[in-house]
């Protein structure tokens, strides 16, 4: 949660809505955007930790705002974050690790978990069908990311069809 | 659209009467009828040494206006099942039920027949005649499934209508990109208004676009009523379906309808966890 608020503070000063409110712009329905008071929260921590800087704007008919804006030492984070490969592991997965262990714990039958894994993940390719086809046709980041979680699944069924090959 | 069927030709005489197989297990009673049933269908194939058995005993169903789809790693003998359900290779043993008449002994030439009037068939390569135009394509197989120059000739305005492919109507296949040539072949398949249409890997020499287009066009005509029996490898393709079958060394493993799964409020967010 940090990054992408220093990366959106990076193309110009924002307050917390306003931040929220470009997070869901960009991704529309296809993900979901953290609530505000995680927002809030982010930001106090990047505050303390020297990242931006707060400064409360009066209002006259509400709440006073405080507006957030990179310092230097922010700019460098968001700088370094863009520059590096990201490498962090790609997957999680419990699944495999039941496949692994559960036939010889006695407690899953290697055909019965591959079925229902696969069951599952098409599914989720259902639903995110669905998910693609009521995105409006402008929200090109949106309908990449749906695209991009369909493809993780059909690499996660053809790793299952491989398992299922091997295992059975 | 209205959908007119027409009876099957007769059983052949030779074959002796037989009681249409139990219905599948589980039925519910408002489920549509049977449209397509195999049982204990076996497929060995004995070029060379040993015999291999491509399809195992497989028994299944597809109701009139459902949409099947059959997975299996390749060499799982999902192709060879479809032919077999089409008449194009003859099965080792077994039945083949289409509407309640026993279709498995039939010879070539009724099969032929049976295709002509109540099947679609697509295949990966599309299969065009090269030297008709697409308009041709599509308007031919609606006169030898039976319908009048005038109807042949509204429905393949009305398909081609439907693709996008006006423009191209009186362009040769060649001229045609990939998809577009498979979008063709679909709108030839359906020309006839078949009961069922059966399709092997219609997706599997596509680009994604491409790919999206024809299952777009698949799953229009579902919705209007068109049954479907899909063998692929793409999984995309398959989660469309109403049901899908798994089969594994010529026998199949898993069969069970697909429900939307709960994207836990997190849409794309529950398969991709966007860090930073």
């Amino acid at each position: 949660m940090r990054l992408p608020l220093l990366a959106l503070l990076a193309k110009e000063p924002a307050h917390g809505y306003e931040l929220k409110a470009r997070l869901e712009q960009t991704f529309g329905d296809a993900y979901s955007s953290p609530n505000i008071g995680q927002i809030y929260l982010t930001l106090q921590r990047l505050e303390r930790a020297g990242l931006v800087r707060g400064q409360d704007v009066v209002q006259s008919d509400r709440p006073n705002k405080r507006v957030y804006e990179l310092t230097a030492a922010g700019q460098e984070a968001v700088a370094t974050w863009a520059e590096e490969p990201s490498d962090e592991p790609r997957i999680r997965d419990d699944f495999f690790m039941k496949l692994a262990l559960g036939p010889a714990a006695g407690v899953a039958d290697p055909l019965t978990l591959i079925n229902r894994q696969r069951r599952h993940y098409l599914g989720l390719l259902r639903s995110l069908s669905t998910l693609a086809e009521a995105a409006p046709p402008g929200n090109k980041i949106g309908r990449l990311l749906i695209e991009g979680a369909m493809l993780h699944l059909q690499a996660d069924l053809d790793w299952l069809e491989r398992c299922q090959e091997e295992l059975l | 659209m209205t959908r007119v069927h027409v009876a099957l030709g007769r059983r052949p005489a030779a074959r002796p009467r037989q009681q249409a197989p139990d219905p599948a297990p589980d039925p519910v009673p408002d489920e549509p009828p049977m449209l397509l049933r195999s049982v204990g269908l076996t497929k060995v194939f004995r070029t060379g040494g040993q015999p291999v058995h491509a399809v195992r005993g497989v028994d299944l169903w597809v109701r009139r206006g459902e949409f099947v789809a059959v997975m299996g790693p390749s060499g799982s003998g999902k192709s060879t099942l479809l032919h077999m359900l089409g008449g194009l290779e003859p099965a080792s043993g077994g039945e083949i039920w289409l509407d309640n008449q026993r279709v498995d002994g039939l010879t070539q030439a009724k099969w032929a027949i049976l295709r002509r009037r109540h099947i679609g068939f697509v295949f990966q390569f599309f299969n065009l005649v090269s030297s008709m135009s697409v308009a041709d394509n599509v308007e031919v197989a609606a006169l030898i499934g039976g319908a009048s120059r005038r109807a042949a000739r509204a429905r393949r305005e009305e398909l081609l209508a439907d693709l996008g492919l006006t423009a191209k109507a009186q362009a040769a296949p060649s001229q045609l990109s990939g998809g577009e040539q498979q979008r063709v072949a679909v709108a030839r398949a359906l020309a006839h208004r078949p009961s069922l249409l059966l399709t092997d890997e219609p997706t599997g020499n596509l680009d994604s676009t491409n790919t999206s287009a024809v299952l777009r066009l698949l799953r229009r005509s579902h919705a209007d009523g068109q049954a479907i029996l899909l063998v692929t490898h793409d999984a995309r393709a398959a989660s469309m379906a109403d049901r899908v079958i798994n089969l594994f060394d010529g026998m199949i493993v898993d069969d069970a309808a697909v429900r939307p799964a709960s994207l836990r409020g997190n849409a794309a967010g529950s398969v991709l966890d966007l860090r930073g």
